[in-house]
């Protein structure tokens, strides 16, 4: 079977100030029908703009090459009313902030039903009662009330649930969720990412879930895509990739957490910082940081190869890595 | 040990239309001492920075007392701080507005150089304190702009250690930063407690951070500490319902996923507090005796306010089951 969403070799430049920048490089990954799939990376990296770019969403200027496809629809090639019927009801999209992703002076009702009105043709009452459906099914208690209630009646959790609702409201079959338990208390956040799973398992939905905590990682996903500098650097089920990652970035994230173990210095963090868009060394982009480099790593970016069943790691040197327990 | 900060019993109010007056922070006792590191840890609304900013001296509370070294803490106004309080720094979530865009780092690093340091004793200080942090003397020329979020933290933290503070209480000072940055920030701050013996309240939502380094963590619900224990005890055995939810809500790295536990309810308005126990309602142990306010037991080194912790009324419970 295809996979639902298919990209492949994807590359995307931006405009700017001193001419295009480069900002992911030879992008391939894959979300099935009902999976959970996990995409990490520092700021920067290049995650969002993936999601922006499988909803149209790149400023004008940009630049696109490589392929994407979902259900069978290229979305590279779509025009602005082919953008109209995939985004919705084909891909959904949940941000990190629920405030500002919501209309602070509408009704939670109003941008909920709005959506179905014109997207899918439904009257008031056929979409009031839709409405009420997906906020129970969020777990939003007293729907019918939510409906009139304005978003900063809501707290944080309430209000990305509210958010989920929204983005589910043209029954899409794949959600991008953008670091949306980022901002979010810990058990706040334990209650989104079970309502996700529940979404997958009692609709088929697939969700995309963008994150830097390799925790929420581990917890949701079944796989998962590092990326470093605009480009996966590791791939594999989400288990093998944190309990034993084969590219040093993979290492460092999870060196850089904390680990309980309670001794100064048990946070190992990674030395400098990621390359600005454009001005990445050539060859391996993370080279300058790690630990491992050799001389092959400067020559060209070494291109993502296959490790191990289901598992691809773009790294020359492959070391040996210790991974600290948890 | 002495307390080098000693927050006794403090309440904040705030007023709000149409609630009348709401108690963010309901009664609440915690000691730091020098070179000791004490996290506070709780959900958004518990009350943590309102707290902080009563600690420092930003609010006024409306009951209790703060005392820094011994003396208590005068709230913030246009007269100049006593020398004594200069010791008590703070270090703020948000990088980005703890910085004035339109200084340079040098100049704002100067502010805070004590006046009994003069000529060219002053610019050395500043190089040093870039030094300590991690920053390169060139720093001092550029503006904040000109760095990343976690490289404006450090400057931030320099900013905080240029009077040479005694405590430094930070709300949530890594909550804005990448992973790798987040390391280096909290690495820099552990590293400066214990080497020059200062004392620390370090604020977060982060339970997985404060484990890795305070010495004692304290969590607090709805405006009130459930429970203060050494970090260790705190994890391997918590004597709070709400600790051990907050501590399982934490999703762990393993070989298959594994979704965190989730807590029943949302915190309540502090508007709106419950009766009793504020965790009651949302507690899968309550029983009887949580219609009543627990108080802070003492259970030898650490504290819970739960009435399982009660021996009279945890029989009970028993008993009654």
């Amino acid at each position: 079977m295809a996979p639902l969403l298919d990209v492949d070799s994807l590359a995307v430049t931006l405009p700017g100030p001193r001419g295009p920048l480069p900002i992911l490089h030879d992008v391939s990954l894959t979300v099935d029908e009902g999976e959970l799939v996990g995409i990490a990376g520092e700021s920067g990296c290049g995650k969002s703009l993936t999601a922006q770019t499988l909803l149209g969403l790149l400023p004008p200027g940009a630049t696109v090459s490589g392929s994407a496809r979902f259900a069978g629809t290229d979305l590279l090639g779509l025009d602005q009313r082919g953008w109209q019927r995939v985004r919705g009801a084909g891909i959904a999209m949940v941000f990190q902030d629920p405030t500002a992703a919501l209309h602070p002076m509408l009704t939670i009702g109003r941008q909920l039903t709005e959506h179905m009105r014109v997207h899918l043709r439904m009257d008031r009452r056929a979409a009031n009662r839709r409405a009420v459906e997906l906020l129970d099914q969020v777990r939003i208690p007293d729907p019918e009330r939510a409906l009139r209630s304005y978003p900063h009646q809501f707290s944080g959790g309430m209000r990305q649930r509210a958010a989920i609702a929204i983005a589910l409201a043209a029954r899409p079959r794949l959600l991008i969720a953008d670091e949306p338990t980022t901002a979010l208390d810990v058990t706040v956040q334990a209650g989104i990412l079970a309502l996700l799973d529940r979404l997958r398992a009692e609709t088929g939905l697939a969700v995309a879930f963008i994150t830097h905590d390799l925790g929420v990682l581990s917890a949701l996903t079944t796989r998962g895509y590092v990326f470093y500098a605009g480009r996966v650097v590791e791939t594999g089920p989400t288990g093998e990739l944190l309990t034993a990652p084969t590219h040093p970035y993979t290492a460092a994230l999870l060196g850089a957490r904390p680990h309980g173990t309670q001794a100064v210095g048990t946070l190992r963090p990674i030395p400098g910082g990621p390359p600005a868009p454009g001005q990445a060394p050539p060859g391996c982009p993370f080279q300058p940081r790690c630990g491992y480099a050799e001389p092959a790593c400067g020559t060209s970016p070494p291109p993502l190869t296959p490790a191990g069943e289901h598992r691809s790691v773009a790294c020359v040197v492959r070391p040996h890595l210790e991974v600290a327990a948890r | 040990m002495s307390s080098l900060l000693r927050i006794s019993d403090v309440q904040v109010e705030y007023r709000s239309r149409g609630n009348g007056r709401v108690r963010a922070v309901a009664g609440v006792s915690l000691d730091v001492a020098p070179g000791q590191i004490v996290g506070l840890v709780g959900e958004s609304g518990c009350g943590k920075s309102s707290l902080a900013r009563v600690a420092v001296g930003l609010t006024p509370p409306s009951a209790g007392e703060v005392s820094f070294a011994g003396r208590p803490i005068t709230p913030l106004g246009w007269r100049r701080r006593p020398e004594t309080e200069i010791g008590l720094q703070m270090v703020f979530q948000n990088p980005y507005a703890s910085l004035n865009p339109r200084r340079t780092i040098g100049a704002q690093l100067l502010d805070g150089v004590p006046a009994t340091v003069t000529g060219a004793a002053r610019n050395a200080r500043v190089v040093e304190l870039l030094d300590r942090v991690g920053m390169p003397a060139e720093a001092a020329d550029r503006y904040p702009h000109q760095f990343s979020g976690g490289q404006r933290q450090r400057l931030a933290i320099a900013r905080a250690l240029a009077p040479q503070p005694r405590m430094i209480i930070a709300d949530e000072p890594v909550t804005a930063l990448d992973a790798s940055s987040q390391a280096q920030v909290v690495n820099l701050l552990v590293g400066l407690v214990r080497e020059l013996d200062m004392g620390m309240l370090f604020i977060s939502h982060d339970l997985a951070l404060v484990h890795e380094i305070a010495d004692v963590t304290a969590v607090m619900y709805l405006g009130r500490i459930v429970e203060t224990a050494p970090t260790r005890e705190l994890w391997r055995d918590p004597r709070h319902p709400y600790t051990r939810a907050l501590i399982d809500a934490v999703p762990q790295i393993g070989p298959t996923p594994r979704l965190p536990a989730t807590l029943a309810g949302e915190v309540p308005d502090p508007a709106n507090a419950p009766t009793g126990c504020r965790f009651r309602p949302r507690c899968a142990h309550a029983f009887a005796p949580c219609g009543d306010q627990p108080p802070t037991l003492d259970l030898g080194g650490r504290s819970a306010a739960c009435w399982l912790n009660d021996p009279a009324t945890a029989s009970a419970a028993v008993a009654s089951h």
